[in-house]
């Protein structure tokens, strides 16, 4: 009788396990909400789902005609009575052209290191798997890309003779087989890019009187 | 006069003391084991409707999570990249791959990709990614080691103690900020412990363990 039960028993802890299994183990199921609560509550989530609105998302574009006074990434600024509306309305910095619609020859912001370290940061991320960390187009997607994305190499006098106006442009909007990033970088990271580009320019082509005289001696010059 | 019972009955009492205590038992550990979220959560990989394979794109390709997810340190959200993000790289490479199909009709309607989401905190919790990769805390704690994942699955529990295990001691789980995105990093340095407390010290990282902080 006992030992009966005791089959029993540990029969019935495998067949539990073998049924439910382990802790992390993958399963394709949704999860179960014993006690659903208030966990899941009629809001709007970004990138969320929308059945009332005929393309079916939560997220909506800026109506036509209207420029957006800001955006959500500085709510503080935008709905302040202080907010500088420079940025927003400056032409030559929002499409990196002069009134004439000339490609600027300059940067129409401060240079600074602050600005270089962005510049670095963004381009390792998002430039530098097509034209590599030095810039010279071989990035790791030539590896796996046709001949036809043959990322530029911009450390030819080519794009060292172009003007600061034109990458930005290039950047925001693409060229050729290569998109735009206007959805990914602000008008001033873009701007930040465009100066570390000038700076692996140099670097390739850097002789020993570009570095200040008290560094020489590290690199034994 | 005889016994109505047998001798044997004087055990019975024990017998269903002893069994009942085994059954409870098992009932508690199951349900401990079975109905938390490390069981019901931990694990969930469903299928996508484009095979994505994250290990492919970060260790083959070496693209950074912000490549993609660009806001995570922006922003509170996470995005999921729009097809056009893919397009950058797939009007060209595997230009006519079927597993590609919906990315590219989806790029040329503008009908979103139904990508299922995984994590999903309830809504009456505040979570911020920019706040915690911004001090140092790497996407691998809270979602595994994603770059080896060819199809991502939720890794950790997600529950209230596994956030707070985090916010008491954060010095044990932060990490250089621009290692963020590296996920597999290890401290090389013996000395990074204490170089992990002067930052929580030095840089005030304060983690909020009162009830407010998460659901505000
Ligand atoms: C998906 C790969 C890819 C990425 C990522 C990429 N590019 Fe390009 N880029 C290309 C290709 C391909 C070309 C050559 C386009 C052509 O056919 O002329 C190019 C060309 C260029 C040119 C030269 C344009 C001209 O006038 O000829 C510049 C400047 C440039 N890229 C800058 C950038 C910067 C800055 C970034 C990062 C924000 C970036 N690219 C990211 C693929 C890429
Ligand atoms: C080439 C673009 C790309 C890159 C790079 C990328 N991801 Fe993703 N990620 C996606 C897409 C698309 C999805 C949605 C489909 C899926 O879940 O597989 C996703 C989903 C996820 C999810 C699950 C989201 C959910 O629904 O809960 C996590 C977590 C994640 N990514 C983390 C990372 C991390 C960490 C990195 C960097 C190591 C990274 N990703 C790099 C494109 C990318
Ligand atoms: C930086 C460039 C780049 C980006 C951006 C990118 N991929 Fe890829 N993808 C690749 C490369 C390279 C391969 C490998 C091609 C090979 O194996 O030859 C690949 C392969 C794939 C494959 C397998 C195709 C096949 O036929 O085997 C799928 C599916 C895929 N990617 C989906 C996506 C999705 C979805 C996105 C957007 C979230 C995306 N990729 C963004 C570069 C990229
Ligand atoms: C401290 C924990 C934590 C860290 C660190 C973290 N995440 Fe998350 N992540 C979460 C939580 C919680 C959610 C669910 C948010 C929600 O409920 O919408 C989430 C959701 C996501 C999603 C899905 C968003 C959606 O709406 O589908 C993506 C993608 C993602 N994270 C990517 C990343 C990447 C990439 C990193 C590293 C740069 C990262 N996360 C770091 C906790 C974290
Ligand atoms: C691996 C460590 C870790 C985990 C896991 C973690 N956090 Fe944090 N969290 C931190 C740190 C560190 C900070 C402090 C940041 C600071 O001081 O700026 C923080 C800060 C916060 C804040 C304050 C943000 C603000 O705006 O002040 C909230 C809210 C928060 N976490 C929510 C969560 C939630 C919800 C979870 C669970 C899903 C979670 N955290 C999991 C490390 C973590
Ligand atoms: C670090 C962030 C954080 C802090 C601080 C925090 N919570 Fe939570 N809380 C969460 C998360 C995340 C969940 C969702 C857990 C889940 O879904 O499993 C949650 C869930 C809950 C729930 C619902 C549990 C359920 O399953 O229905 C209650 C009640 C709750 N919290 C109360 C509190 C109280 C009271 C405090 C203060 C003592 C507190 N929380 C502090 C993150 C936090």
């Amino acid at each position: 009788m006992n030992r009966i039960i005791t089959v029993v028993y540990i029969f019935l802890i495998i067949l539990v396990v073998s049924v439910l299994g382990f802790r992390g183990s993958k399963s394709r199921k949704e999860p179960l909400y014993l006690f659903p609560d208030m966990d899941r509550q009629a809001r709007y989530e970004p990138q969320g789902e929308n059945p009332f609105f005929e393309d079916k998302m939560d997220d909506r574009l800026p109506p036509q005609n209207t420029i957006a006074r800001g955006n959500a990434l500085d709510r503080a600024g935008v709905f302040s009575s202080g907010f500088d509306a420079t940025e927003l309305t400056d032409v030559a910095f929002n499409t990196g052209r002069d009134e004439a619609g000339e490609f600027l020859k300059e940067l129409p912001i401060e240079v600074n290191h602050e600005l270089m370290e962005l510049g670095r940061e963004r381009y390792d991320i998002f430039c530098a798997v097509c034209h590599d960390e030095t810039g010279d187009g071989n990035g790791a997607v030539k590896n796996f890309a046709p001949p036809t994305l043959s990322s530029a190499n911009l450390l030819t006098q080519l794009y060292i003779d172009q003007s600061e106006g034109e990458i930005y442009n290039t950047i925001s909007y693409g060229k050729n087989t290569m998109m735009g990033y206007a959805d990914k970088l602000s008008p001033k990271e873009r701007w930040a890019v465009v100066l570390y580009v000038r700076a692996l320019q140099r670097a390739a082509n850097a002789t020993a009187d570009d570095i200040p005289e008290a560094k020489r001696g590290e690199l034994g010059l | 006069m005889s016994n109505i019972f047998p001798e044997v009955a004087n055990k019975v009492p024990r017998w269903i003391l002893f069994g009942l205590t085994l059954k409870v038992l098992a009932i508690i550990a199951g349900l401990y084991y079975y109905f938390t979220p490390s069981y019901t959560r931990a694990g969930y990989q469903p299928v996508q409707p484009v095979s994505f394979d994250h290990s492919l794109h970060v260790k083959q390709v070496g693209l950074d999570c912000r490549y993609c997810h660009t806001f995570v340190d922006r922003s509170e959200h996470s995005t999921v990249p729009s097809s056009n993000t893919c397009m950058n790289c797939h009007s060209v490479v595997k230009a006519d791959s079927d597993k590609l199909a919906l990315v590219r009709e989806s790029y040329q309607t503008g009908e979103s990709i139904e990508w299922v989401k995984i994590h999903d905190t309830p809504d009456y919790v505040y979570f911020n990614h920019a706040v915690h990769v911004n001090r140092g805390v790497s996407c691998v704690h809270c979602h595994g080691q994603v770059d080896e994942m060819e199809e991502v699955y939720h890794a950790k529990s997600f529950t209230m103690n596994f956030c707070l295990d985090c916010h008491r001691n954060p010095e044990e789980f932060i990490r250089p900020v621009d290692k963020v995105y590296d996920l597999q990093w290890e401290p090389e340095d013996p000395e990074w412990e204490e170089q992990a407390q002067a930052f929580v010290h030095d840089w005030k990282v304060m983690p909020p363990e009162s009830c407010s902080g998460c659901h505000r």
